[in-house]
């Protein structure tokens, strides 16, 4: 039918086949919706807050639900992987890159449209800020979505978009 | 595991009939066609045969036939050869459910001063008549028309279209690929000029196809040489792939299309009462779609995401979603039946073959709507 993209690695497919923490958090401190219905990929990522030894907000617990193929099932429950346990401003500098790498690298197509789950994971924090009528975190990096034609605000370390 | 393929449309496993066939006419008919000697006449003999097999069935009266690669060369060949021999007309109609290579190919045309027309199909994909009649003009070279579309099985109404064409003393040229032994194509009684026809969906190799063309229409060649195949194209001829083609088309018969018919129905009948789902395409019982096809479509599930764990389990499918293409765009025959983007998403093309079961299908069932449930539990919304 069409015209068939690279391969995935076996990483994404693990991630894609068994995700890890799927599901949502009942009363979530934060919740980042990230996507559009048009473009295919949807994500939702839900926090729970609370502080370490040190008195540092941590990122206790983290679901997600995801309308998507498989790499944005798996990048989805690769950044819920990297954020667990993580102060607020070390996840919130979580990259699409970074959650690329870990999944030992996507197919090129894929690195914008499919690879949310970071940009997920800081709106799912600044809703937490929100919440708390705190200043949010500014997004600044630009990027143009080249599905649904729209400006919208992706990670300010993009990483390799 | 399980490995039951649910793909035909993209291919077919190879026949053990056609298989043996072109065994031996390796061995024993590897010969040029074009040399004098005795090793030459044989395959020549035997390339005879098999264009007079395959003719028979489309027709009773001696039209040219000429072999190529497959279906994207016959295509490529009928449209832009038929330009390049007629150049005072430059108006193509075609439609928006095309494969890409007749699509690709009227585009190529566009960049060279030709207009076309993309005719509309309603929401089971038929082309519209009306349109097509007011479309053809003076200037009309041609019109080609998908007969059993690869997407959504939808089959045209090859007489009525070829009828509409002549009486507007146009061409009409349709690609077969999907229908060929399947549906009944007959060159005289509906009107057809061109006829695109390939192997490897009815239990044929990869690599061979046709064009027949009607007596009296020119066409250049695309690939110039050694002047095989009535000077129309030249190249070397496959006669053990031509051999095994032949054979093919004797594989489907009438007790295959109803095998198909039934587990395709069984198939779509099983998924009915998965929830915001629904068949695309023509209706089961209308006749007029495919025997082998069937186009679902699941909202709140990916496509791409389906057909991987339905890999998994050992089932081969394929999706018209935008996320496993490398445009990112979804299907057009989808966009052109109506659907909505956020629709197609979720499109999953079954297309069943001679050789699956009751049971494959049951399994397949079964599986579909697991995954279905596993991906909706997933989904951020509604489920």
């Amino acid at each position: 039918m069409v015209e068939k993209m690279e391969e995935y690695s076996k990483k994404v497919i693990e991630n894609f086949m068994s995700p890890k923490n799927m599901g949502e958090i009942e009363n979530a401190d934060g919740v980042g919706k990230v996507g559009n219905p048009k473009c295919g990929d949807i994500m939702w990522i839900y926090i729970k807050v609370s502080k370490n030894d040190k008195g540092e907000e941590i990122i206790e617990d983290i679901k997600f639900k995801t309308l998507g193929c498989a790499a944005a099932i798996a990048t989805s429950s690769m950044v819920t992987e990297l954020a667990k346990g993580k102060t607020l401003t070390q996840a919130f500098n979580i990259t699409r890159g970074d959650v690329a790498n870990s999944l030992d690298g996507l197919p090129p197509i894929k690195m914008h449209c499919s690879n949310l789950a970071a940009d997920g994971l800081q709106e799912a924090i600044n809703d937490y800020y929100k919440k708390q009528g705190r200043e949010i975190l500014k997004i600044i990096h630009n990027d143009n979505c080249s599905c649904c034609n729209k400006e919208k605000n992706c990670n300010k370390k993009g990483g390799n978009i | 595991m399980n490995s039951i393929y649910l793909d035909n449309a993209a291919t077919t496993k190879m026949h053990s009939l056609v298989k043996a066939a072109m065994i031996e006419a390796e061995e024993k008919y590897f010969g040029n066609s074009s040399s004098l000697h005795g090793v030459g006449r044989a395959a020549k003999t035997e390339l005879d045969k098999a264009r007079e097999n395959i003719s028979k069935k489309v027709s009773n009266k001696n039209h040219k036939l000429i072999f190529t690669s497959g279906g994207t060369e016959s295509n490529n060949f009928a449209i832009k050869g038929l330009a390049e021999a007629n150049k005072n007309k430059k108006h193509i109609i075609t439609t928006k459910i095309e494969h890409d290579c007749v699509l690709n190919t009227t585009k190529f045309l566009e960049k060279s001063g030709y207009s076309v027309t993309y005719l509309d199909v309603d929401n089971n994909g038929f082309v519209n008549l009306e349109q097509l009649e007011k479309s053809i003009t003076k200037d009309t070279l041609l019109v080609s028309v998908i007969h059993g579309n690869n997407e959504i099985g939808t089959v045209q109404d090859l007489r009525e279209i070829g009828k509409i064409v002549h009486e507007k003393n146009s061409l009409f040229h349709t690609d077969a690929c999907q229908s060929f032994t399947k549906v009944p194509i007959d060159l005289e009684k509906d009107n057809i000029d061109l006829l695109t026809i390939n192997a490897h969906k009815i239990y044929g190799p990869k690599g061979v196809g046709g064009l027949f063309i009607k007596e009296g229409i020119k066409l250049e060649p695309l690939l110039h040489g050694g002047g095989h195949e009535y000077k129309l194209r030249s190249g070397t001829v496959n006669v053990p792939g031509i051999i095994g083609f032949s054979k093919a088309t004797e594989i489907i018969g009438e007790k295959e299309i109803e095998h198909m018919t039934t587990l395709r129905n069984q198939l779509v009948n099983g998924l009915k009462d998965v929830e915001d789902s629904w068949l695309n395409g023509a209706s089961l019982d209308c006749g007029k779609r495919l025997c082998n096809n069937a186009n679902i479509s699941f909202m709140y599930a990916e496509g791409e995401a389906i057909l991987l764990y339905l890999d998994a389990l050992g089932i081969s499918v394929s999706t018209g979603s935008a996320c496993s293409s490398n445009t990112l765009e979804p299907s057009h025959v989808l966009k052109a039946i109506g659907l909505k983007q956020e629709q197609t998403h979720g499109t999953v093309r079954f297309s069943v073959g001679i050789d699956n079961t009751k049971e494959e299908i049951k399994y397949t069932i079964d599986s579909v709507k697991d995954t279905i449930e596993k991906l909706r539990k997933m989904c951020p919304y509604k489920y």
